[in-house]
């Protein structure tokens, strides 16, 4: 019997001499225009900005000291904190946490509907929940932009059905990028959560039941429990992108709802930005994500334990 | 014992979350057959705005974009598939290897950093190493963040196809061309079909880092797209917008059909 088990071991190594040939591509590619661009970037974040949006090479924490400390006007005043930053960065968690939180209310069951249906008619389920995925989240933006403008749709339906006399500002409000960042991302928290239930073994709630735990018991006592790391995948997906978004806060928030994805553009318009500053705030961001991405692999790493 | 996977109201959440999703979708797809030139008074059904798309003040701007994503597109998607292939077939017929782990996390880079960061990252890069920026620089990041779209249907599929097939071949005297391309090839190709569809539509549909790669003058849809939007949303915007939308539930449909098939078949 020693030779199918060879035969299978070097089955699976069939490309095993060609392996860096076959990876070359992947790490020229990758390596060069995204790994080296990122550490770039960072080295970017501790040089000089020049007039004019430029830079010189001159190494500098300006851009860092910028974000966290102001001097007055003119520079001549005693350090102190500054929360202009802070501020749109703290908003732009909090959105981000909220809404991952509407996301997983209506995301979670929604997964567990889907993954309750028979076998045959669950992938058209999860078809429909994909479609939006793949539709331009640029057009998504748009479209809500148009349904909640002062006379738009959704104002001129609750006015005729007499909810409202005038129609509500909701457009450019904290409550629009909120409602963009919700309908951006709902279809990242339904998939982890779907692909978590669908593997549940549902002879574990019967148990739960016969021993007398009514629904919400089993629901959260036993359920929960089993299924929580693709409710913590599923948040992940929602909050890492919320967090950097550009398109909704732009579309939706207008000037005064400012996220950080809109502060870091900002610094690369015109000659009005600031590189290095842009390249501070990028790399503040990709902490906080590597921080999130950290936590979710710990949990994962329970998870199988 | 239906009971235990049965919570109240769990229906109502679903029929509420596909109507989130759909219902945006459908006004801008019913709105842009409005017969009227004001976006916010309904007058009938109307084609007029999808002929301004193609002969209106617009068409010429709209068209040189359209045809940007479009080539771009193809080629990214293009590129990227064969990429990843060659990835996928390291990383599952390689065996164990060296920096696995590290390649694993590389291929998934570009979906771990967020979008705005890649932007301003290869916005610096190509900067610094004097590439100016156009069509050139949009090409080379979307090659970048596609790879990751092609590369999970392609290794979803390469690891459910069992080694032996090839085996068989290679027993049979095949070189281990011929058994790539007569036997592994052919029995891939779903997968591969999938894996450019997505890198199609994730190329298609990318704002951010086109808008920091692109550079004055060069447009893509998207690009096009917003910057008229920031003027206000005309009716003509709509109708492109539901083209848009057509075409990537086409695409999605055919790689969801495509795997389907391939998934029954093999």
């Amino acid at each position: 019997m020693a030779a199918p088990v060879n035969s299978q071991s070097s089955g699976n190594q069939t490309y095993g001499e060609l392996v860096n040939r076959l990876l070359l591509p992947t790490w020229l590619v990758i390596g060069c225009l995204l790994l080296i661009p990122v550490l770039l970037m960072t080295v970017y974040s501790f040089l000089t900005k020049e007039f004019r949006g430029g830079i010189e090479w001159n190494f500098t924490l300006a851009a860092y000291e910028q974000f966290f400390i102001t001097r007055g006007l003119f520079g001549d005043e005693p350090p102190q904190i500054e929360w202009t930053y802070i501020t749109i960065f703290w908003r732009s968690v909090w959105q981000a946490a909220l809404a991952t939180l509407l996301c997983l209310v209506i995301g979670f069951p929604t997964a567990w509907f889907i993954a309750t249906r028979p076998a045959r008619i669950r992938p058209v389920w999860l078809f429909l929940i994909t479609i939006p995925y793949w539709v331009n989240l640029l057009i998504r933006t748009v479209s809500l932009r148009f349904i909640l403008r002062d006379n738009g749709p959704l104002n001129e339906a609750m006015m005729a059905l007499g909810v409202i006399s005038d129609p509500l500002p909701i457009l450019n409000t904290d409550l629009a990028v909120q409602i963009g960042l919700f309908y951006s991302y709902l279809p990242f928290m339904v998939l982890p959560i779907y692909a978590a239930v669908e593997r549940f073994d549902f002879a574990l709630s019967e148990a739960a039941a016969d021993l007398y735990a009514n629904r919400w018991q089993t629901l959260t006592q036993v359920v929960i429990p089993v299924v929580r790391p693709g409710i913590v995948a599923g948040c992940i997906l929602v909050f890492i992108p919320a967090l950097g978004a550009f398109l909704a806060p732009d579309l939706l928030g207008g000037a005064k709802n400012f996220m950080v994805g809109s502060l870091i553009d900002e610094q690369f318009r015109g000659s009005q930005g600031n590189w290095p500053f842009g390249a501070a705030v990028s790399v503040i961001l990709m902490t906080l994500v590597l921080i999130a991405l950290l936590v979710q692999a710990r949990n994962a790493s329970r998870g199988q334990a | 014992m239906k009971g235990v996977r049965h919570y109240p109201g769990f229906l109502a959440a679903t029929i509420a979350c596909l109507l989130i999703l759909y219902v945006p979708l459908m006004v801008i797809a019913v709105y842009s057959f409005n017969g009227s030139t004001s976006i916010t008074k309904w007058s009938g059904f109307s084609l007029r705005w999808y002929a301004d798309v193609f002969t209106g003040p617009e068409a010429e701007r709209f068209g040189l974009a359209t045809w940007n994503s479009l080539s771009i597109a193809i080629i990214a998607a293009t590129v990227s598939t064969m990429i990843a292939t060659a990835a996928a077939l390291a990383m599952i017929r390689g065996g164990s290897f060296r920096g696995r782990q590290a390649t694993y996390a590389l291929i998934n880079l570009p979906l771990m950093v967020p979008e705005i960061v890649v932007a301003v990252a290869t916005l610096i890069f190509f900067t610094t190493i004097g590439l100016t920026t156009g069509y050139m620089t949009i090409l080379l990041a979307h090659v970048t963040f596609c790879i990751p779209f092609a590369y999970l249907p392609i290794a979803a599929r390469l690891t459910g196809i069992e080694p032996t097939y090839e085996q068989a071949a290679r027993d049979l005297y095949a070189t281990r061309g011929q058994a790539f391309r007569l036997v592994l090839l052919p029995l891939l190709g779903p997968g591969l079909v999938s894996g450019w569809l997505l890198a199609f539509i994730i190329s298609l549909d990318d704002f951010i880092i086109t808008n920091f790669v692109k550079g004055a003058g060069m447009e893509t849809l998207p690009t096009a797209i917003f910057g008229s939007v920031k003027q206000g949303i005309k009716p003509n915007i709509m109708a492109i917008s539901t083209l848009m939308l057509g075409v990537s539930i086409l695409f999605v449909s055919l790689s969801y059909l495509v795997n389907r098939r391939g998934r029954t078949a093999a």
